[in-house]
This record gives structure tokens, sequence and C-alpha cells, in this order.
């Protein structure tokens, strides 16, 4: 079947079945199990009550359930399991491979470099955006502008960034800016992607330049959301600008930043496309999430691919925890 | 603004200059893909794109002297252009790779065999020799050119319809479109029950649930690869579009869950108690009150979960495969990175044609984008 066809009766079928499943199970719950009639009419509006968020959280749980909660720990049974023996249980066994793999402690390495470094820079050019964007009449132009690159995938990024860092012959014209810039205050032409340890912060600006913008965004509203009267007091005891900026302003939205930052945390520790796209881990580049999909899908190694994978699920558990954590609070 | 009126006036030019900056380097990249992907390959490959507007100086490869010769006067020429489609000046030219650059345009060069060979400025060439050149070794030209600033739709016409070329971007596009849409749409009527469900429904393990959507919002989604893909092939999906789509749905409903709940539950008590004193069913008070009212909500979901379906790479891959015929734009750029890494107007075609459709969305759509970001951050999460 053509593609397009199947895409356009999956949207009827899935639109379609979606309303047809709550409209009818409501009709079902109201009309057949508990009528709204007869001599226990009260009892029954009261147990359908009861029922129908369930029917309204079905599909949702059942999704979330199978697709995310699920593979968790069939992931955790994985890695505990070795594929080539039938998925026999094998204990730690693959977690102690993994750790013998010095490209693993590589990826490791390199994530928390990219864990300090990402977050940080992209936090600051974000704070740094918003602040002065807000002051200006073509401030929500710039914003945009610094904004947009969030729209654009980790891949097509990878390739507008690659032309920037491409390299020539040294007698040819660079058609890459950084070696053009290079070149130009006398340098011979390098192949960037390849010098260690410094191709990982190219790598880093790529996904830098990408989540500024989003960074920006929150932070300019957060910012916009610092109350004037305690500005206003700081103006009349004396503070400048950077005072104000550093003393009053930025330990109010406090809250923010870590939101922004743990945020973009995450972001880091999923990435994998901008490594896979530019150096594929190869000249001391690797990250956890490519060292996973090397594993998984091209040595087939099911076992240590999704150690490492719970290896990721490990990092992020932390963020989890406090996430849940407020979000309780916040239900309160 | 009080504050800015002792320094105003340097301060003020400061932060116009530095906004300005800033936003410079964060357009120059993009822009640089875009130019490219109108120049032509040999502009794109001996001068870099910020030159673009500029006439061009470059050394050509060396081109062979070809054509039928003709007699005259007891003469053999032979005559040709070197640069039939384009309107390349010459600024010098040599016979030898040792001293490219030996001859000045009109100049006549004294061959062996004692034939001569000129070079006019526009690139015709003319080789005059007393003996036909007939199983002759002809002359190889050397020039220096330079070429007015070029731009032209080839590259797209390339990439997006011939075959051969940069092998079916256009049919990935279509591939990717169809990932996008229904991923997009599907996922937004689950998730609205159930953030009407939580946001409006009492019920035992309510706090839990909502705290357990929470919790999968960070879930990496790489822990869910080999499972699927195990159970996805257990039940008969395989590999495939349906796949995908199921996928997309179950990795974008946290976030569709937590964004709607976040709106749902602002809106406001009154509309929604009276409906229910009204005899108005939970069914019918989320169809006819809270689903038209959530619409901003709902719109800002659906622009996320589009440009991240369409932007994706990993789940792409895995649950489609990579196949020629249903590999997406993300997977085929990888794949060109891979093979045609030196082409780059193949590549900043395919890539501009890959981050266009996310761009126009972008810009057409950023207001519900940036209110979708701070009901998603700013609160809670």
């Amino acid at each position: 079947m053509n593609p397009a066809i199947l895409a356009i009766l999956t949207i009827i079928i899935g639109v379609g079945g979606c309303v047809g499943y709550f409209y009818f199970s409501n009709q079902l719950l109201d009309k057949v199990i508990f009528p709204a009639r007869g001599p226990n009419i009260g009892r029954n509006i009261n147990r359908a009550n009861m029922v129908r968020p369930w029917l309204f959280l079905f599909p949702a749980i059942f999704a979330l359930g199978l697709y995310l909660a699920y593979p968790v720990f069939a992931t955790l049974w994985l890695s505990l399991t070795d594929r080539d023996q039938g998925g026999a249980f094998v204990g730690l066994a693959n977690y102690s491979q993994m750790s013998s793999e010095p490209k693993f402690w590589e990826a490791i390495g390199n994530n928390m470099l990219w864990l300090i470094v990402v977050p940080a820079m992209s936090t600051a050019f974000g704070l740094l955006a918003a602040q002065l964007t807000d002051r200006i009449s073509w401030g929500n132009i710039a914003k945009s502008m610094i904004f947009m690159p969030m729209a654009i995938s980790f891949v097509g990024a990878s390739v507008i960034w690659k032309l920037i860092y491409d390299t020539r012959p040294e007698n040819q014209d660079q058609i890459g800016v950084l070696n053009a810039v290079w070149v130009w205050f006398g340098g011979d032409p390098q192949t960037w992607l390849t010098i260690e340890p410094w191709n990982n912060f190219l790598l880093m600006v790529v996904l830098i330049w990408i989540q500024t913008g989003f960074a920006m965004v929150i932070l300019s509203a957060a910012l916009r959301g610092v109350p004037e009267d305690t500005i206003e007091a700081a103006i009349i005891d004396g503070a400048g600008p950077f005072q104000i900026f550093f003393k009053i302003k930025i330990p109010q939205i406090m809250s923010t930043i870590v939101v922004v930052w743990t945020t973009i945390t995450i972001v880091v520790l999923k990435v994998f496309d901008i490594v896979l796209a530019m150096t594929n881990g190869q000249w001391g580049t690797q990250v956890l999430a490519n060292y996973m999909y090397d594993k998984l899908f091209r040595s087939f190694d099911w076992g240590v691919g999704s150690a490492s994978a719970m290896i990721i699920m490990l990092l992020v558990s932390p963020i989890l925890v406090w996430n849940v954590y407020n979000a309780n609070k916040e239900m309160r | 603004m009080s504050f800015f009126t002792r320094k105003k006036s340097a301060l003020v030019w400061a932060v116009h200059l530095s906004v300005l900056l800033l936003v410079a380097v964060w357009l120059f990249p993009t822009l640089g893909l875009f130019v490219s992907s109108f120049r032509t390959s040999d502009q794109i490959s001996t001068s870099g794109w910020w030159s673009a507007l500029s006439t061009q100086t470059r050394q050509v490869p060396a081109i062979r002297v070809a054509g039928d010769e003709k007699e005259v006067n007891g003469r053999f020429i032979i005559t040709g252009e070197l640069f039939p489609d384009t309107d390349a000046k010459i600024t010098a030219w040599g016979t030898s790779s040792r001293d490219p650059a030996a001859y000045k345009p009109d100049e006549v060069a004294e061959l062996r065999s004692g034939a001569t060979l000129t070079v006019s400025p526009t690139g015709g060439y003319t080789l005059d020799g007393p003996e036909s050149f007939e199983g002759q070794r002809l002359p190889r030209i050397f020039s220096t050119a330079t070429s007015p600033p070029e731009f032209t739709l080839e590259n797209y016409r390339n990439v997006l319809f011939s075959s051969t070329a940069a092998s079916g971007v256009g049919q990935s596009f279509i591939n990717t479109l169809t990932v996008a849409i229904p991923a997009t749409i599907i996922p937004i009527l689950i998730a609205a029950f159930a953030a009407y469900a939580l946001a409006w429904m009492n019920f035992p393990g309510r706090a839990l649930l909502v705290a357990a959507v929470v919790g999968l919002l960070v879930v990496p989604l790489q822990l869910a690869l080999i499972p699927l893909l195990q159970l996805h092939n257990a039940v008969g999906i395989g590999k495939g579009y349906l796949g995908v789509w199921l996928a997309h749905t179950g990795f974008g409903l946290p976030l569709a869950i937590y964004l709607l709940r976040n709106y749902i539950v602002g809106l406001p008590r009154d509309i929604i108690e009276s409906a229910r004193v009204d005899g108005a069913t939970d069914f019918e008070i989320f169809v006819k009150i809270v689903l038209p009212l959530s619409f901003p909500a709902l719109a800002s979901f659906a622009i996320f979960q589009f440009l991240w379906t369409w932007n994706d790479l990993l789940v792409a891959l895995v649950f489609l495969g990579t196949d020629d015929d249903t590999l997406v734009l993300t997977g085929r750029l990888v794949n060109l990175l891979g093979s045609r890494g030196g082409d780059w107007e193949i590549l900043a075609t395919s890539a501009f044609v890959s981050i266009a459709v996310p761009l126009v969305v972008f810009f057409a759509l950023q207001r519900y984008l940036v209110r979708g970001l701070l009901a998603g951050s700013v609160k809670g999460g």
C-alpha cells in the first residue's frame, strides 16, 4: 500500500478510533452497565462516576505503560542476560565487560564534559540574550532569530556546522569559516574535527547553539516576572545595572535557572545525532548514547547496549526524582 | 528603563551592539547553508560562501584541447571554448602545470612542432599548426579565470527530482511527512482525555498518576528501543510506519499529558461546575467546553510533537529501518554526510530541504511554541 494512503487511513482509524472508544465506552457505562434509572439509580450513578476516570485514562495509561514503563524493566532485564546464550541470566557480566572497554570510559568522560559545558554555556548565553533583548525595541525580532535553531534538527545543525569546520588543502581557498579565519591569521588549515580533545568542544558548540534559544525564552519570561518594586528599591538604594542584574534579578529567578539547567542536562544525556553525524564517535568524541547505538545496532550486542542504556537511565534518575518531588509539592 | 538615564546613551548603544553581534553569530551558520545551497558546485568548492557576491578568481583545472580540426590554407586549425556554459573571464593561462599563468589572454604560445595556441579573454582557444593533429596528444590549457557571482536553482532540482545525483531526497521528504503527521495527530486526543481526567475528576491515585507522568517525562527513549522492537516483531508490526507512529505516540504522551493538564487545570472552575449542575456528563463537558477552550495548549503540543517527529533520527532509524525507500530526511542526511561528505552543493541543499518545513512552522506558529515552553518548564517540571 502506498505509505501516504496508509498514513491517511491511520489518522482516520487512530482519531476515529479514539473518539469512538471514548464515546461508546461512556455510553456503555451510562446506559448498560450502570444505567441511571431503576431502583439502584443513586448507587449506579456513583459507581459510573468511579469508573469513568479510568475510561478516560485507559488509552494513555496503556500506551505509557507499554512504551515507556515496561521498556525500563525489560532493558534492565536485557542488561542482565546474554543474547548469545539464548537470553540466559548472566548477572553483572555485561556491566563488567562494558567497564573493561576503553571506549566506554571515553564516552563517560566526554559525557561528563558535555554535562558541564553545554548546560552552563547555554544558560549563560540564554540569560545574556534574555536580559539584553528585553531592553530594546527590536528585541522580539532578535529573540526569534536566536530561538530559530530550536526548530532545526540535530542532523541539520550538524551539516550546518560541518560546513563551518570544513577543511581544504593548504594551497586552496578555505570554504569553512573557521579555517578561513585561522588561515587569515597565518595558521595552516586544520582538520578541526580530528583534533583531540578540542573536537569535543566543537561538537558541543552545535548543541549550545541550539539550546541557547530555549534558555533565553524561558529566562526572559522569568526576568519579566521579577517584581518591579524590588528593582525600584534597589535603584533608590543606588544600585547600578550590573548590581541589579546579579544581586536582585538572578537570585529571584534562580528556580527557573535550575529548571532550564536540568532540562538541557536531559537533552545532553540523550545527545546522539550530533555525534553520529559529525564524527561517529571517532577521534575521541564518543558519548554514551552513541556508544549505546553502536552496541545495539552495529555490533548487535544487546547485553552491553542495554547496560549502557541503564547507565543513561541512572544518570537521569536524580533529575527524575527531583521533578517528581517538585510536582508533588505543587499538587498539594 | 529609569535607571539607565544617567549613562543612558553609552549603555543603550552597548546593548544594541551586543544584541546585534549575538544575532549575527546565531544567524551566520544557517545563512551559510542557505547561500551555499544556491551556488554551483564549482563555486562552493573554490571559495567561501561569504564571498558569493563578489567576482571570483580561481585556478581552473587543466582542460585538454579538443575538437575537429579544419584545414585552412594548408594549416590545420582547432577552435573551441574553455567555458562553454559560464561567463568566466581568463586573466592568465599557460600550457604546463609548472607555469599555469605564463601567458596573458590573446598572447600566442609557440608549441613544439611549430604549432601556436592562443586563448581569448572569454576562453575561446585556437590551435594552429602546419601538420594535421591526427593521432597527436593535444596540449592542455591551464587557466586562471574570474567568474561573476552565479546562483542557481539547479541544486534543488537535482536533489528533489533527479533520481541519480542525491538519490532520493524527494522520496525521503515524503517519508518524513508520512511519519510526522499521524505521529502528531494521534497522541493529541488520547492525551487530552487523560489530561482532563487528571485535572478535573476525583479518583484515588490521581496524584500518583500525575507524578508518574512527570517521571516518565525524562525517561530516555534509548531504553525503549530493543524491548519495543522485540514487541513489534512479536505482534507482527515489524519495522514500518505503523511501528514509528506508535512509538512516537508513546514517547510523546508524557509531554502531551503534562502540558495539557497544566493548561486544563487552570480553566475557570465556574464554567465546568455550572455545566455539571446543568446535567452535562463529563464526556459532554470535555468535548463541548474543555476541548475548544484548550486550543492554545493543543496547538503548542502539536507544534512540539511535529518538530520533534520531523527532526527525529533515532526512532525512525530503529523502528522504520534504513532501507532506501523508507529512509527519512535526517537519516538521508547522515548517509549523505558519509558518502558525499565533500559535495557541499548536495549536502547543503538537502539539509536546507530538511530544515525548511520546521522553519516555516516555527516562524508561523512561534507564539504557541513559546507559550507551550513556558507552560512546560516554568511551572513545576
